[in-house]
């Protein structure tokens, strides 16, 4: 026998379920007077430094149907690179910019979006810098463990690059299903779950 | 939250084989919502590392009751009364403070109200279901609630739902993020829900199932359920490799 390392097992994810939004977004689904409003429909004000953006689109099915009970989240640095959060230990991030955002797919068309502002580098372990990006975080009926990706903006290409990340996928072929198009004033990610455009999903 | 300086090491690889597969066809909405390809694994950057947290402030006072925080003055949700208590900790043990806790339930006839939902039972106009609360620094959390009802869905012709509750879980970095579901000691029901099946090992199965717990009650009023949750552990930052010049 050797010493014990003692470590506990994560507890094991269970799917959201087709009601994720009564305990995620209840205003959103009509459950009012609980909660003033529901977290993280807003990130930014009217302080919140550099540049607005939208970022909308739909997650799709191996069939080719959009989903109208996936729930998103996404995470992001501020202009400057800065995460709001304790663990970010190289300075103080925007204080009108809370990093964090959570959207409902719309019950009818499907689609997501987010009010936020295009991020700043944020250098990968190396030193080097990664590309302004922004994580995202589905969950859904039907998806057994929340899924991980991130989306890039078509405009970085110089930065995209050279991006730590995305320089190690070895199918160059699905880079493109992690960079958000340019639509107007707003970019577009849809998100396949299956099929030949299905997107780069990762284990981090 | 202590004066402590935050942690901010990557967390510890997750256990793909202790949690369930994205494929599991006795789950039948997986089977055209589960990515096909491998998952791409890079160790923890910052953007993993980070993760939001929420302060006391968002908190209503009737947030982890939920017996009372949709029910008309006077009068409260209808079923069994519960404490659902426990510690949020990480793989290492250490008990994870500030870490924001939501949940969603099922009435005491196992009827949720959504638009969506159309089982026959009845809904209770003083039931809500959602309840949300903030743990401690050494990661203890508590609420109250009605015990959920088991109730059929539509997946085989005659599956249905063990009770259950929801919970939606944020650690201090967004590679911590967890959704995950309740189960209640000595519930048959378990055993047969395909949905609890996609976790393959058994004894991770019983890491979701709450137990009853005496010691915790309020006489007379609720019985209690102890629920702990495991997070992912960090990685000291001791020895990791620093950049040039740092």
């Amino acid at each position: 026998m050797v010493q014990q390392l003692g470590f506990l097992k994560e507890t094991p994810s269970q799917t959201a379920g087709p009601y994720v939004h009564i305990g995620c977004t209840p205003n959103f689904c009509e459950i009012t007077g609980v909660y003033e409003n529901d977290l993280g429909i807003s990130m930014v004000n009217d302080k919140t430094l550099g540049e607005r953006i939208t970022i909308r689109g739909r997650v799709f099915d191996g069939t080719g149907t959009p989903l109208r009970d996936a729930l998103l989240e996404i995470w992001q640095a501020d202009s400057n690179g800065l995460y709001n959060s304790p663990s970010e230990l190289r300075g103080a991030a925007d204080p009108n910019f809370t990093g964090w955002g959570r959207c409902p797919t719309d019950m009818e068309t499907a689609e997501y979006h987010f009010e936020t502002v295009k991020p700043g580098q944020v250098p990968f372990k190396d030193g080097r810098l990664m590309a302004p990006h922004v994580t995202v975080w589905i969950v859904a009926r039907g998806i057994n463990i929340g899924l991980h990706t991130r989306i890039y903006f078509e405009d970085e290409k110089a930065a995209n690059d050279q991006d730590p990340i995305l320089q190690r996928i070895e199918h160059r072929n699905r880079v493109p299903t992690l960079i958000a198009k340019r639509d107007g004033s707003s970019y577009v990610f849809d998100i396949y779950l299956q099929g030949d455009k299905e997107t780069i999903f990762f284990d981090v | 939250m202590s004066n402590r300086k935050p942690e901010n090491g990557a967390f510890f690889q997750r256990d793909r084989q202790w949690h369930p597969p994205a494929y599991t066809p006795a789950y039948k909405t997986s089977v055209v919502r589960s990515p096909q390809r491998a998952l791409i694994s890079f160790d923890n950057t910052l953007s993993e590392i980070t993760g939001p947290v929420f302060g006391h402030a968002i908190l209503g006072e009737l947030d982890a009751d939920l017996i009372y925080n949709y029910a008309k003055p006077g009068e409260s949700a209808i079923g069994q009364r519960i404490i659902v208590h426990g510690r949020v900790v990480d793989e290492r043990g250490k008990g994870v403070g500030g870490a924001l806790l939501e949940f969603w339930q099922a009435n005491a006839g196992g009827r949720y109200r959504h638009k969506r939902e159309g089982y026959l039972a009845a809904l209770d106009p003083n039931f809500g279901g959602c309840g949300r609360t903030i743990t401690h620094e050494d990661g203890y959390y508590r609420f109250r609630t009605v015990k959920p009802g088991a109730y059929p869905w539509p997946n085989g012709v005659n599956d249905w739902r063990p009770a259950h509750i929801h919970f939606s879980v944020f650690g201090h970095g967004f590679a911590q993020r967890l959704i995950t579901q309740m189960y209640f000691e000595g519930d048959p029901m378990i055993w047969n829900c395909p949905i609890v099946k996609s976790i393959p090992d058994k004894a991770a199965i019983e890491q979701l199932i709450a137990a009853l717990d005496m010691n915790n009650t309020i006489p007379m009023d609720a019985r209690a359920y102890k629920f702990d949750i495991v997070l992912r552990g960090r990685r000291s930052t001791l020895f990791e490799n620093r950049m040039e010049g740092n």
